[in-house]
């Protein structure tokens, strides 16, 4: 693995970073935490960024005809090929000899962890200097919410209805942040709306890796969490406070943690202020706490702690 | 402002001047999110700071910058609360909309 040259440059802070706004005009539910995501992620990249949105909400959303809210090059994949098409363009750019441009893909979380992984993991084979930003809403919402191999335990999807018998999903969230590590990435991060500065610096480090980038952003949505679009924020930050998301990195095959808390705050609290978990009883609830405890003993183990 | 804004939709009169291909020019907006909202959030200049968190945290961009304070871009805001829910200096508040959007946005 050659020297990671992460962090060359200073992560854009609220006022450094440039005025202009690429994702603009755009249909995504009012409090919609993927699009403060897709927003950030552009304003760190820039215009010269080429973007691959396969099909998902940000697509929906941001590609209504004739209406492109995307105000640089963007384009539609497949579902499956977010991956591969970042690697096309990424390999015609080089081929046409242009000079500072990105190559991004923004996949939702069924896009990436379930129908665009054997592309990812093809690019990450490859080393092509592209970075793919999940934004994790935690099921397939442009569907209708459905199921993805991001749902956690617990939550009502339409797939996963909570009865008297099954309350919710029965499958945990796939561990893509060690997927894509194992698949022996370049640079690797989880980061969440609910810790901005955290996530910008992420986003400008990726800028900067000479191979493959995947960031993990944990993206609230309101129309299928059954929360208040005001909340969006907040939930972002209380799921890392709480302990059931986390932020960390990879690098040069390396596990860091950025944010090892002390306490954590209530898992109850963060559940029981979303509809989709309002079913849960105390059991399950014990349940998610004991898998998050057991996360948390390897991490702090194994991993290295530096703060971002 | 830094952003792309409306262009006028003009129905088409003759057949060659309805846009053909699956793409299109970037930042082409035709039409305006304000008949979304339910709320609309009003700025308290003398409480605000001008910390630019909540222009950070808006889905929409809409926040943006003027002489140290904030100003929204109300043809784009959603009124999703989000900026009065994270400004700590509590310098945004909503307030109810009237459905015909007559408080003048
Ligand atoms: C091959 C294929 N299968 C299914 C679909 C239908 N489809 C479109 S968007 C979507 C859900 C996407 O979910 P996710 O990737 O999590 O993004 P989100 O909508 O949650 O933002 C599905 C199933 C499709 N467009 N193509
Ligand atoms: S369904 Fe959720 S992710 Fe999709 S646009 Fe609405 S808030 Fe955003
Ligand atoms: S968060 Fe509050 S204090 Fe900070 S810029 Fe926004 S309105 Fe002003
Ligand atoms: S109400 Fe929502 S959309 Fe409107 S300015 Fe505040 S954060 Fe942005
Ligand atoms: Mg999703």
């Amino acid at each position: 693995m050659s020297e990671c040259i992460a962090g060359r440059a200073k992560a854009p802070n609220a006022l450094t970073i440039t005025d202009k706004e690429f994702f603009y005009g755009h249909k995504a539910c009012a409090g919609c935490g993927g699009s403060v995501a897709v927003r950030l992620i552009m304003k760190v990249l820039g215009e010269r960024t080429f973007t691959v949105v396969p099909a998902g909400c940000i697509s929906a959303v941001g590609f209504m005809y004739p209406q492109l809210c995307f105000t640089n090059n963007a384009l539609i994949s497949t579902f499956a090929g977010t991956a591969s098409m970042m690697s096309g363009i990424a390999a015609g750019a080089k081929a046409l000899g242009l000079k500072d441009f990105q190559v991004l893909g923004i996949a939702g979380d069924g896009g990436t962890a379930d129908i665009g992984l054997q592309a990812l993991s093809g690019a990450i084979d490859r080393r092509d200097k592209v970075i793919f930003v999940c934004y994790d809403n935690e099921a397939y919402m442009n569907t209708g919410i459905q199921k993805s191999g991001l749902t956690p335990l617990g939550a009502k999807t339409t797939t996963t209805p909570a009865g008297r018998n099954i309350r919710g999903s029965r499958t945990r969230k796939k561990n893509m942040f060690e997927i894509v590590a194992a698949n022996g990435i370049d640079y690797a991060a989880t980061a969440s709306v609910g810790y901005i500065p955290d996530f910008l610096n992420k986003i400008n480090k990726a800028k900067f890796v000479d191979g493959t980038s995947y960031i993990h952003v944990f993206a609230p949505c309101p129309t299928g969490w059954g929360t208040p679009t005001y909340c969006t924020i907040d939930l972002g930050k209380d799921v890392v406070d709480c302990g059931l998301w986390y932020l960390a990195e990879y690098e040069n095959g390396e596990f860091v943690l950025n944010k090892n808390p002390k306490e954590f705050t209530s898992v109850k609290d963060y559940l029981s202020r979303q509809g989709r978990f309002r079913h849960l009883k105390d059991e399950d609830i014990e349940q998610i706490i004991r898998d998050r405890d057991r996360k948390w003993e390897i991490i702090r183990k194994s991993w290295k702690t530096k703060k971002n | 402002m830094n952003r792309p804004s409306i262009t006028k939709y003009k129905t088409p009169v003759h057949i060659s001047e309805y846009p053909v291909g699956p793409c299109y020019q970037a930042g082409h907006l035709v039409t305006e999110n304000a008949g979304w909202r339910t709320e609309k959030p009003i700025l308290d200049k003398e409480k605000c700071t001008g910390c630019f968190y909540c222009y950070l945290c808006c889905p929409e961009g809409v926040i943006f910058k003027l002489d140290g304070k904030i100003e929204i871009d109300y043809s784009f805001c959603k009124g999703c609360g989000i900026c009065a829910r994270v400004c700590k200096s509590e310098a945004i508040v909503m307030i109810r909309e009237a459905k015909d959007g007559a408080d003048g946005c």
